[in-house]
């Protein structure tokens, strides 16, 4: 059942601290502004956050980071030349910093989402992020051993949804939320338009509403 | 009857290659209707040499096939960017999907060629693009080592020799890892290489020898060979 939130506050409300919190967006295309603002507003601290980036000016996950409630991160890239709220907190110690390859951060999203308790691929092997983890050997290639990345809660954006939860993006903005909607307990979206159901061409619906909780609709 | 005769171009009554002349070279080498990720920075200025009639099909890893060129003035959109976050534009025929289906599309072995940038590549084709290992460094690795172990080839773009002089081509890289054994081909400003198993065989040369660059680089170098009839 998808709950139409009347503002993002209600929308980000009861998330704990210490929760997973996967945050949407590739630098700042498809990032949940919004929510990330309501969630500073309601507190939550202590959470490990996974999200692309490590935020990217002053704004978004950057004011999130700045707000010192997050204490670890996974991302894939972090080092960006607007990313000084991170880069600080980083060289401070008072953030943790896990790296992880792009393509394995959405595999391992994708794993939680799907029931799949881990995967081998051939990305990292023989390099520093492949450093004791588990490897086999598949048809003669080396493979790395992967594990899932399930969270508490995710936060997305997309462009449209109707009030049953289905959702369409657009364009690149699209990027990770429909992998982050599929391995958090709870997905919580902020969309620019909310439509009846049946508005909505069901061939075109990318995230069907089963995986989305919480949705709200924010002025664009 | 053939003969075997050396297969290599000389350019000696020039400097090295500009950065524009580099993507022109690199760009040129590009089969045609081919699927291709540039990698960001210098290897994204290859695309300003493909013509269209070239049907080369350009994927950018956060989730679009036929990315267009950059977007300028009235025609940019927030929601449009490539992996460098700059704005772009879409051609017809495009398509958009999310990370995973994106990052499938390179670790399955689908895109026929990327472009990446490095800080070293080993004789044996190893890249070294992700991390300079410094302490202070803050390390961010993004789509790299999936690139570099999924794309059926790979084209390394870069200067061969560092600011103080030090080859970039290097016995065994020093500094962190991407992937090994991944690159097919470096396209520098002095030479262009290609590594096939265990030798790096010099395809052309510009402002310098085939001899003087040997000197200056710590690799053993080959010149290819080819049949003429």
């Amino acid at each position: 059942m998808t709950l139409l939130c009347t503002s993002a506050d209600e929308a980000v409300s009861g998330i704990a601290d210490g929760s997973t919190v996967l945050v949407g967006g590739f630098g700042t295309a498809g990032m949940p502004f919004d929510l990330i603002d309501a969630l500073i507003r309601q507190g939550a601290r202590n959470l490990t956050v996974v999200s692309n980036n490590a935020g990217n000016a002053d704004t978004g996950l950057a004011a999130l980071l700045a707000a010192g409630q997050v204490s670890k991160i996974v991302c894939s890239f972090p080092r960006q030349t607007d990313s000084w709220v991170f880069d600080e907190l980083y060289r401070g110690g008072k953030i943790e910093l896990e790296v992880a390859p792009q393509g394995n951060l959405a595999e391992r999203m994708r794993a939680a989402g799907a029931g799949i308790g881990g995967f081998y691929t051939r990305t990292g092997v023989g390099t520093l992020l492949a450093e004791g983890k588990e490897t086999r050997e598949i048809d003669g290639r080396t493979y790395v051993l992967e594990l899932p990345i399930a969270a508490d809660v995710a936060l997305i954006s997309a462009h449209t949804a109707d009030t049953l939860g289905n959702l369409v993006y657009r364009k690149t903005a699209r990027n990770f939320a429909p992998v982050m909607a599929t391995a958090a307990a709870t997905t919580v979206v902020q969309v620019r338009h909310v439509v009846e159901p049946g508005a909505l061409d069901p061939e075109a619906v990318v995230t069907p509403g089963i995986y989305v909780d919480r949705i709200v609709r924010v002025p664009s | 009857m053939s003969v075997v005769s050396p297969s290599i171009v000389e350019h000696t009554d020039r400097g090295p290659l500009g950065r524009d002349e580099m993507a022109r070279v690199l760009a040129g080498d590009i089969p045609p209707g081919a699927y291709v990720n540039l990698g960001i920075g210098q290897p994204t200025t290859v695309a300003d040499h493909l013509p269209p009639e070239s049907g080369v099909i350009l994927h950018t890893e956060n989730g679009m096939l036929g990315m267009g060129p950059a977007a300028t003035g009235g025609a940019i959109d927030p929601d449009l960017i490539n992996a460098g976050k700059f704005p772009v534009t879409e051609l017809p025929g495009a398509s958009y999907f999310h990370h995973a289906d994106s990052f499938a599309m390179m670790r399955g072995g689908h895109l026929d060629l990327c472009v990446l940038g490095a800080y070293q590549v080993s004789a044996s084709g190893d890249l070294a693009n992700w991390h300079t290992g410094e302490p202070d460094a803050i390390p961010a690795v993004g789509g790299a080592m999936d690139l570099a172990v999924g794309a059926k080839q790979v084209f390394v773009m870069m200067s061969l020799f560092t600011r103080t002089g030090e080859p970039k081509l290097v016995k065994e890289c020093t500094y962190p890892l991407t992937a090994l054994r991944c690159v097919d081909r470096i396209y520098t400003d002095v030479a262009t290489f290609e590594i096939t198993g265990n030798q790096v065989v010099v395809r052309e040369t510009w402002g310098i020898s085939f001899s003087e660059l040997c000197s200056r680089v710590d690799v053993p170098l080959e010149v290819g060979e080819r049949h003429v009839h």
